[in-house]
């Protein structure tokens, strides 16, 4: 068949699947796959802002090893999962944040590291600095802290396999 | 003819068999010579993995070689001086940590510093040598940083892990000093906030414990880097500049005492007992990278030097004595300034008061914030891969250059 | 060429202090001096000679800083320069008054490269304006702010 026969055909065979229960099935099969991949292969932007980045990098070195839970940080936003922002936003940043959260494909989520990312921090009356990262881009997980010590934002993390786990439970097959 | 403009030969005729003559070769020789397509301004953008912070650098490259440097700060920019005069004294103190996270021990030794200049009062001698001992470790803390981001850059992922294990020590022993790992606030107008250095905390026995453990952990990093000849050869004979023009920039710190300059305020203008205990400041010429990578090395041997000479004359002084004045919160009107060795400079603080209990003007000069402009004059000449090899070496903090 | 660097006597604030005022009788006087300290108040108009006369002829060869003050009915910018050699470890602070309705004042950046981004940063902050500086353009705040923060005049968010 031609080219457009086959898009007909494919499209039509998708639409059938996708409204039959063949869907619940494949998401019962493949959910549970896709979040023992995901929530534990969490690839974060090699990205740090402020005091909280030192801690992330304690983080990734021996004493609280985050590579165990499969964290590598990535250089480039298209080959991560994660946004993890780690200190205070300023109006000049404001713009590439949202920028690199663009970049990033689906499904992602974002972290906010600290308490100038979660909500302005001590910098409440700045006139440069954003009151939380969630003014931005939409959050997923809070580590509080001043600065987070690594063992909280690996708490943190751990939770947010929780949150991955629940997220490909629930069914994404063809959603996103 | 104009730079834009070139006549490309028609290379599908000749495909088809048309005949190449030597009028054309000879025109597309000579307009390739004429067509400057090699300077190339290449950004390494805020979000850049090599990168020490948020800032952005702009390079002209002509090819391999970068003949101009742009950088861009700004992206961490808080209003940290306009907010310092929205709050009360003993308030600046956390903020104070947070304008170098990486040496926040000293911002605040300098702020406290400034007030009590300006109040006209002396600490206590237990004061001054908690204080240096408190300065020391941050000091050997932030030069362990700067090694394992030095590490991370350049490819020597064993000198991050290496590096950040000797810093877990040196953060251990700020926990057992004030309860903070990073950003202590520690140091008080009048004194520091409390004294570990009695016999049942066992603080001093862990401390000397620490400080042997480091004299042979520290020879551990130093051959592991240079006897890496692929490493070291990285770092020799890059960014070099002539001391006249480190000095006129404004170049502050290892930076500088590599390149020839002889001056550190704790030799010089001794602030808080420095002059009572014995050190060497290490000075090199070469004014390279490798320079400025030995003289940070060697100062760390010089500050566990300097802990265990303060540390026994804090023994010395005994349980008793007193750690902390009581000082009034309002500072009569009037400046005053005060210098301080930052592990990555000189900084210092400019305080203009005004009879209230807030600052009228409070300055901070950063050493970073002059080190950054003086990239173009680092950079020039330097070939591409060389870049994260200089900038690593005046180790940045973007929070002070921004503030 | 190396300069001879000095060890540190206490005539040294005096020997400066006696040196800056016999060269700027009037415009330049000295307020106060401490150990390895001279404080300076200068005229706007001899400000780029007197430190050209600390950098050439005494060696001032490192300007720590240029901080711009908001005293609301005037303006003041303050400089602090080092000496690593002749007279190393003393530090000159020359404050030069501004009114407000000429804020320009002659740029330094010229004598010491130090000096360059720390004018920048109180032009943006202040809106200080020193004349012949080679880029004056706003460095730590967005491009489109057009207010001048530091001013005492621009209230933060929680201040009444």
């Amino acid at each position: 068949m031609s080219a457009d026969e086959f898009m007909s055909w494919s499209t039509a065979m998708i639409n059938d699947l996708l409204s039959s229960g063949t869907r619940r099935t494949i998401d019962k099969l493949t959910g549970p796959i896709w979040s023992w991949a995901m929530k534990n292969s969490m690839h974060p932007l090699h990205w740090g802002l402020a005091c909280c980045a030192l801690e992330m990098a304690q983080a990734s070195a021996s004493r609280f090893d985050a590579e165990r839970y499969g964290m590598i940080y990535r250089s480039s936003p298209r080959q991560t999962d994660i946004l993890l922002v780690n200190g205070w936003i300023s109006k000049k940043i404001r713009n590439d944040i949202r920028r690199l959260w663009e970049e990033m494909p689906a499904p992602k989520w974002a972290v906010a590291m600290g308490e100038c990312a979660i909500s302005g921090g001590p910098w409440y009356d700045a006139y440069n600095c954003v009151q939380g990262l969630d003014q931005i881009v939409p959050v997923d997980l809070y580590i509080p802290g001043c600065p987070a010590r690594p063992d909280a934002m690996i708490d943190g993390f751990m939770l947010l396999q929780k949150k991955i786990d629940d997220y490909f439970k629930r069914g994404v097959f063809f959603k996103d | 003819m104009a730079q834009n403009e070139c006549q490309i030969p028609d290379t599908i005729a000749i495909a088809q068999g048309a005949e190449v003559t030597k009028e054309m070769v000879d025109q597309y020789n000579a307009q390739s010579g004429q067509m400057d397509m090699d300077k190339m301004w290449i950004i390494m953008g805020p979000q850049h993995p090599f990168s020490h912070g948020l800032w952005t650098l702009k390079i002209c490259a002509d090819g391999e070689i970068v003949t101009d440097a742009d950088p861009i700060v700004g992206y961490l920019h808080r209003g940290w001086e306009k907010e310092a005069e929205n709050r009360t004294y003993p308030k600046i103190i956390p903020m104070a940590d947070r304008l170098c996270y990486a040496a926040s021990m000293t911002y605040t030794h300098l702020f406290c510093m400034t007030c009590e200049k300006a109040l006209g009062i002396e600490v206590p001698e237990k004061a001054k040598y908690i204080r240096i001992v408190a300065d020391e470790i941050n000091r050997l803390q932030s030069h362990l940083m700067w090694l394992a981001a030095v590490g991370t850059d350049l490819g020597n992922y064993t000198a991050f892990l290496w590096a950040s294990r000797e810093r877990e020590y040196w953060m251990d022993m700020n926990i057992r000093l004030c309860g903070a790992r990073l950003t202590t606030n520690y140091p008080r107008i009048g004194g520091v906030r409390n004294d570990v250095f009695d016999e049942s905390t066992r603080f001093l026995r862990d401390l000397y414990r620490c400080c042997d453990h480091f004299d042979k952990s520290i020879w551990e990093l130093i051959n592991l880097i240079d006897n890496n000849s692929t490493f070291t050869s990285r770092m020799i004979g890059n960014g070099i500049i002539s001391r006249e023009r480190c000095a006129n920039l404004g170049i502050t710190g290892p930076a500088a005492r590599g390149t020839g300059i002889d001056y550190d305020i704790r030799r010089d203008d001794p602030y808080d007992n420095y002059d009572k205990v014995d050190f060497e400041v290490p000075v090199l010429t070469t004014g390279d990278s490798y320079a400025r990578y030995m003289v940070r090395m060697e100062e760390m041997i010089q500050s566990v030097k300097i802990i265990r000479q303060a540390a026994k004359k804090i023994e010395a002084l005994g349980e008793k004595a007193p750690y902390r004045l009581k000082v009034p919160s309002k500072i009569p009107a009037g400046r005053t300034f005060c210098k301080l060795e930052d592990p990555r400079g000189e900084s210092m603080m400019y305080l203009v008061s005004d009879g209230s209990d807030q600052p009228y003007r409070l300055k901070v000069r950063s050493p970073i914030f002059v080190n950054v402009s003086s990239s173009k004059d680092l950079l020039e000449g330097c070939r591409i891969a060389d870049v994260p090899v200089i900038m690593a070496m005046i180790d940045m903090c973007l929070g002070e250059t921004d503030r | 060429m190396a300069k001879e660097v000095r060890e540190y006597k206490d005539t040294w604030e005096s020997e400066i202090k006696g040196l800056i005022e016999s060269k700027f009788s009037g415009k330049a006087t000295v307020s106060k001096t401490e150990t390895r300290r001279v404080y300076v108040k200068a005229d706007r108009s001899i400000s780029f000679d007197l430190c050209k006369f600390l950098r050439d002829d005494l060696d001032f060869e490192h300007c720590a800083t240029v901080i711009g003050v908001d005293m609301v009915d005037y303006m003041q910018v303050v400089y602090h320069i080092d000496n690593y050699t002749k007279y190393k470890g003393v530090v000159v602070e020359v404050e030069v008054d501004i009114p407000n309705d000429d804020l320009h004042i002659e740029s330094v950046a010229c004598l010491w490269g130090g000096a360059n981004w720390h004018e920048r940063e109180t032009w943006e902050l202040f809106g200080i304006v020193f004349d012949n500086h080679p880029r004056l353009e706003r460095l730590l705040t967005p491009e489109n702010y057009e207010f001048f923060p530091f001013r005492k005049s621009y209230k933060l968010r929680e201040v009444q």
